[in-house]
């Protein structure tokens, strides 16, 4: 069904995988278009709790692929059709999204990275925020995301110098959840993506809804939006749970709803 | 209430909760459909125990467009003495306040029907369109008149002439969308603005409504009289002295509807 990525189930874990090894997952219309419609699928389906976005072989996402691109293509169109499904499907998706960044992570693969929930880096693994080397501004959502992760100096510093940040230097930037040892990597990816899966999904997704209804929000709007967000989460059974559990001095036990 | 095929129709404290029920088809509008909706909204409007509407669609959209299919094949002496638009008009002739929700799609007629309602919530999701353009033709059930009265003609004529979807964001921007509401709770926090409504005076509602109709299309010197008149009218009823003398005495006014 898919040709350019990857898409797993298993225990109420969705995987996408980037899958272009020999180009280092470098991003494609193709690629795009297969991964916006995963990001739904997986938004959509009652069996996923979380989704995980990684990518085959040696790095996460090498960017935009280069050698398609031409004198004729119109990039602001290829932003409007081909990426901003993308990172549109990401933004609109109420399930926790953790980047298992198990390599480089350059330019769009960046971006990518910048737009999940969770960034767990594997100690080899880096970011590069290539754009400007090339003449470009970053993209794909790039700086709305990146700004509010790193404040607007580093944000800047970052995209003018277009520098490689490390897994132990993103973890710093705050950037990183997580730095984890190569020969750990799978282990810990599949346990921190597990214990997630056990979690209020439906909450989860309502903290999201209200954290990013902050950004743009006068105090009595967001007032309102917790108000609403808070009545939601008070009806859902996963609250019940929790409070009963806690009652009964017993671990939870989440159904997602 | 009788039985309808195209609606679902509920009674509930005071507010006529009337439901658009083609779920499979997400609510395409035909023919029996709005004749339905007519009929239950001239019903609403002459029980006395109704003192709201509220109009949503069942199912994940509110009105995905109108059957294509019923309308392929017709041409203008077809529609001339069919005049199927003539019960649309009818619904601008409803008193009562009719409060719409909408979630998911509102497209070509079921945007019109959304533009009908006195007020108008949505949830986060919902997206709104005029694509009628895009089959060769145009909105005929009020959609250019009314989008242009509200978002003025440059924006209207834009989306009219490129059939673009309107984010719920951008609709309540211009002035299409009352109010933005998780979606989850969407029909709930309606229905408590229509029950809210159902308390008010029921004869300065629906003057109100009247007035600020007239304030969409007449000239300003017109509507301040009309305004007048109906201003003059409440104190022939009897909320008029229970308000008032409620205000005096410090209670909280009890509202009869006369």
């Amino acid at each position: 069904m898919y040709e350019t990525i990857q898409y797993d189930v298993i225990q109420q874990v969705a995987t996408i995988t980037l899958h272009r090894p020999a180009k280092l997952n470098a991003i494609t219309l193709q690629l795009n278009a297969e991964l916006s419609k995963a990001l739904k699928q997986a938004s959509h389906s009652d069996d996923v709790r979380v989704i995980i976005l990684t990518g085959e072989g040696r790095a996460f996402c090498s960017g935009q692929d280069l050698t398609l691109a031409s004198d004729d293509v119109d990039y602001g169109d290829v932003l409007r059709t081909s990426y901003g499904p993308v990172v549109r499907a990401m933004e609109e998706c109420e399930k926790p999204i953790i980047a298992a960044v198990n390599g480089v992570a350059a330019g769009a693969g960046f971006s990518l990275a910048l737009a999940c929930d969770f960034r767990l880096m594997s100690e080899k693994a880096s970011f590069v925020q290539a754009f400007v080397q090339i003449g470009l501004i970053p993209d794909a959502g790039n700086l709305y995301y990146l700004s509010k992760l790193v404040g607007h100096a580093k944000a800047l510093e970052l995209s003018l110098l277009g520098g490689k940040v490390t897994a132990e230097e993103a973890k710093a930037l705050h950037l990183a959840t997580k730095v984890i040892p190569e020969e750990q990597w799978e282990e810990q990816v599949n346990a921190f993506a597990h214990q997630l899966a056990n979690m209020p999904t439906k909450t989860m997704g309502l903290i999201k809804r209200n954290l990013k209804a902050s950004w743009n929000s006068t105090l009595p709007e967001f007032l309102e939006a917790e108000a609403n967000g808070q009545k939601i989460a008070g009806l859902t059974n996963d609250h019940k749970e929790g409070v009963q559990a806690f009652l009964d001095k017993r671990p939870p036990l989440f159904q997602g709803n | 209430m009788s039985e309808y095929r195209f609606l679902q129709v509920t009674v509930v404290d005071g507010i006529a909760l009337v439901e658009l029920n083609r779920p499979d088809v997400l609510n395409a509008i035909n023919r029996a459909m709005v004749t339905e909706l007519v009929q239950a909204f001239e019903h609403a409007d002459k029980d006395e125990r109704i003192g709201v509407i509220v109009l949503t669609g069942k199912g994940r959209a509110f009105a995905a467009g109108a059957d294509i299919d019923e309308m392929r094949k017709e041409g203008p002496i077809d529609f001339e003495l069919a005049d199927p638009f003539a019960d649309w008009d009818k619904i601008l002739r409803i008193r009562k306040p009719i409060i719409g929700a909408v979630k998911g799609f509102a497209l070509g007629g079921g945007f019109e029907l959304a533009l009908a309602c006195d007020v108008l919530f949505a949830s986060h999701q919902a997206q709104f369109a005029f694509p009628e353009v895009n089959l060769g033709v145009m909105p005929g059930a009020g959609g250019t008149q009314q989008l242009t009265k509200i978002i003025g003609k440059k924006k209207a004529l834009a989306y009219l002439w490129t059939g673009d979807r309107m984010t719920a964001q951008q609709a309540y921007d211009c002035d299409i969308v009352t109010r933005l509401i998780d979606e989850e709770v969407l029909l709930e926090e309606t229905m408590k603005f229509a029950k809210r409504i159902t308390r008010q005076p029921s004869l300065a509602i629906r003057l109100i409504k009247e007035s600020v109709n007239v304030a969409v299309d007449v000239p300003l010197e017109e509507g301040m009289k009309q305004e007048r008149k109906n201003f003059y009218l409440l104190f022939a009823s009897e909320d008029q002295k229970e308000g008032m003398n409620a205000f005096v005495e410090k209670r909280p006014p009890q509202f009869k509807g006369r």
